[in-house]
This record gives C-alpha cells, sequence and structure tokens, in this order.
C-alpha cells in the first residue's frame, strides 16, 4: 500500500491513520477515481465490504465505508466518504458487487448512489416511506399500509409498531452473564401503559 | 346404536360395542362427518412454508428418525393448489406476508393453517418494524407451536392436535364456493 502516492495525487485524501488497516478518508468528488487507481496500480481488485453509516455530531450526517481487499498483496484498505447532500458516486462500475451493496445503504440510511444502475430499494418494499437503520426511525417501526393493497383489505392489517415492553432487550450482568435478557424499563408493559 | 330384540343376549352385548358382522352384514351405519373427516384428518397433506429455521426443525420431522407419515403427513406439496395445510414455519416479514397470503388463499377449501414456532405465532424475538407480529393478523391459524424452534416431536403433536379438531369439525359436507354454501349430496 503506497500511501503516499494515494495522499499526493488526491490532495483531498486524508489518512485517518487506521490500527488495524489502512485508513483513508475520500472526498466524494474523487472517489471513483481513488477506487479505480486503488484497483488498477495497487492490486486493490476485491470489494470486500461497503456499507453506509451515520454519524451523529459530524457536519455530514451520513457516509459510505469501503473495504477493499488485494488478493495478490493480501492487504486491506478502507475509505470513508461523507455524503454530501446524501449523495455518493456509486462504485459498482468498478465493483459490480458493489450494487446490492450500495442498494442496501440507500434502503436503510437513504443515501444516494448517482450512477447507479439499478436504484431501488432491497430489503424493505417499494413503496415504504422510511430508511429504517437512521437514528431517528424507532426499532418498533411506523404504521404504515402493508405492501399489498388487496391483502390489507381482506385482513384489515397495518404495518404495526412492534409492541417493545419496555424493551430493546438487553442482558444484564456483563459478559457470560446467565441472567434471562430482559427490558432495561420494566415498569410499562401491554397491559400497563408507559408513565 | 341399538340392535334387534329377537337376538340373544351375548350379541346385543357385542353389537354395543362395535361392528358385528353377523347383525349388519356389510354395512357400517356412521355420520357422513365422521367418515369426511376421519379421511382428511388421516390425510393431511401440508404446504410447507419454511421461512426461516423452523423450516430446518420441518424438515427433519419428514425424515425417517421422526416419520411424519405415520400420520398420513408425508405428502409435502409445493403448490397451493394440491395442499390442505399450510405449516408456517419461520419468521414472517411484511414484505412476505403478502405471499403468504395468497398462497393461503390459492389452497382449495377445507384448509387448516398451523403457526410452528414463537415467530409464527407472535412475531417472536423479532420486535421489529420488518416482522409481522405474528402471523395470525393475516391468516386464520388452527394450531400454534411453541418453541424457538420447535423440536419435531412438538411439530407432530401439534399436527396430531390438528387430527383432533379436524375430527370433531361438524358440516365438513359444506363449503363456501364464491361466497354460497353449498352443500355436497351423497347419492348411493
Amino acid at each position: 500500500m503506497d500511501a503516499a502516492a494515494l495522499t499526493s495525487r488526491f490532495p483531498a485524501t486524508q489518512d485517518l491513520a487506521g490500527k488495524d488497516m489502512p485508513t483513508y478518508r475520500v472526498a466524494g468528488t474523487d472517489l471513483l477515481a481513488v477506487v479505480s487507481a486503488l484497483r488498477g496500480e495497487q492490486g486493490f481488485d476485491l470489494l470486500a465490504d461497503l456499507c453506509g453509516l451515520e454519524l451523529q455530531g459530524r457536519p455530514v450526517r451520513f457516509g459510505v465505508v469501503i473495504h477493499l481487499l488485494s488478493t495478490t498483496h493480501k492487504e486491506y484498505v478502507r475509505l470513508h466518504v461523507d455524503a454530501v447532500n446524501d449523495r455518493v458516486p456509486s462504485v459498482s462500475s468498478l465493483h459490480p458487487g458493489a450494487n446490492w451493496h450500495e442498494r442496501e445503504a440507500f434502503d436503510m440510511f437513504g443515501i444516494t448512489f448517482t450512477g447507479h444502475p439499478d436504484p431501488r430499494r432491497i430489503l424493505m418494499w417499494e413503496a415504504y416511506p422510511y430508511h429504517p437503520l437512521r437514528k431517528d426511525f424507532p426499532l418498533a417501526g411506523i404504521e404504515v399500509p402493508l405492501p399489498a393493497a388487496d391483502v390489507a383489505e381482506v385482513t384489515g392489517q397495518t404495518v404495526e409498531p412492534a409492541p417493545m415492553m419496555g424493551g430493546p432487550f438487553v442482558s444484564h450482568g456483563g459478559h457470560f452473564s446467565e441472567g434471562e435478557p430482559s427490558a432495561l424499563d420494566q415498569s410499562w408493559n401491554e397491559q400497563k401503559p408507559k408513565a | 346404536m341399538g340392535c334387534s330384540p329377537n337376538l340373544p343376549k351375548t350379541t346385543m352385548v357385542k353389537s354395543d360395542f362395535g361392528y358385528n358382522s353377523k347383525i349388519e352384514g356389510e354395512v357400517i351405519v356412521t355420520r357422513a362427518d365422521a367418515v369426511v373427516n376421519w379421511v382428511r384428518s388421516n390425510s393431511v397433506w401440508p404446504m410447507p412454508m419454511g421461512l426461516a429455521c423452523c423450516a430446518i426443525e420441518l424438515m427433519a420431522a419428514g425424515g425417517s428418525r421422526f416419520d411424519i407419515s405415520r400420520f398420513g403427513m408425508e405428502v409435502m406439496r409445493f403448490s397451493p393448489r394440491q395442499a390442505d395445510c399450510m405449516i408456517v414455519a419461520g419468521t414472517v416479514t411484511y414484505k412476505m406476508a403478502e405471499v403468504v397470503r395468497r398462497i393461503y388463499d390459492q389452497m382449495a377449501e377445507p384448509k387448516w393453517v398451523v403457526a410452528m414456532g414463537a415467530c409464527a405465532s407472535t412475531g417472536g424475538m423479532y420486535r421489529s418494524y420488518a416482522t409481522l407480529q405474528g402471523v395470525d393478523n393475516i391468516v386464520p391459524v388452527d394450531i400454534y407451536i411453541s418453541g424457538c424452534p420447535p423440536r419435531p416431536e412438538a411439530l407432530l403433536d401439534g399436527m396430531m392436535l390438528l387430527q383432533e379438531k379436524i375430527r370433531q369439525e361438524g358440516g365438513s359436507l359444506r363449503r363456501t364456493f364464491r361466497g354460497r354454501t353449498v352443500e355436497t349430496k351423497i347419492v348411493s
């Protein structure tokens, strides 16, 4: 991994001094060129992972992390990209395997990947109005209609917030605890309303 | 159930307990419901709606060790047209709920639904935006089986309970067809 070559060629690239692998913050405008250079010149030919993330307290709310693996040099590199205006260029033209990862990041966080060949949701259904992995989305969910209108009509069912009973359920007593996982706030449940 | 008063007393006692070929010849008198239910309960053809790890236990129940064919249920049909009991084995997401309901609608009457395991019964440990909190929200469920996942013995126990339920059903010759109630006539 030639760090100096990367930072000198792309001045906006910042070395984050990763503890486990070389880590860089890359500008969105440079991303395709950086990934292309890493693949063509430094042998990072395999996209190991691509995921969205939400960083609270930073000026740009969303980001994308890309892990690249060199199958010849047996080393990884990690790239951070800030999603300015919730947009990141798609790398699926360089690594076709990024296609579904980017669809998942779009589905869960609402990050738009510009130039993506198939920018649809992948886990939730097409008409779902939210992006559920955002920090402001409750784990229990928000009431919306069922995906199929005819099934909703026959059953009278909607997508309901899941009963949390004071949850989510966590284990107490640290690692290897033998206690049952339980809700942090047990003062309420389905029968007893939250005070 | 009675018998002719002209017959000797020993025959009367015997005939009270069951079929006596000397009196009844080759005729068995019973209720149509009982016969139909007997047939139905011993040839339940399941539709394996395997959605998660419960399906592995469902497969084990079909194998030789647990052998669901002892109850006449080994004929797993992947076509809803040929099945009459949907075993919902696993986590039903809201995206999958549509498919489950559609397959249920495509099954011919009479039909039954078994919710196998915690997820199919109540949503189980998946208390989240993506998971249907119990398949009984979209289809009528006859038998709930607890467990995460239930062992094959629990599934077999649930299926035997379903057989018991089928045997006690009334009006088994009646069915609804396009909103009308149709009575099947037995012609001898």
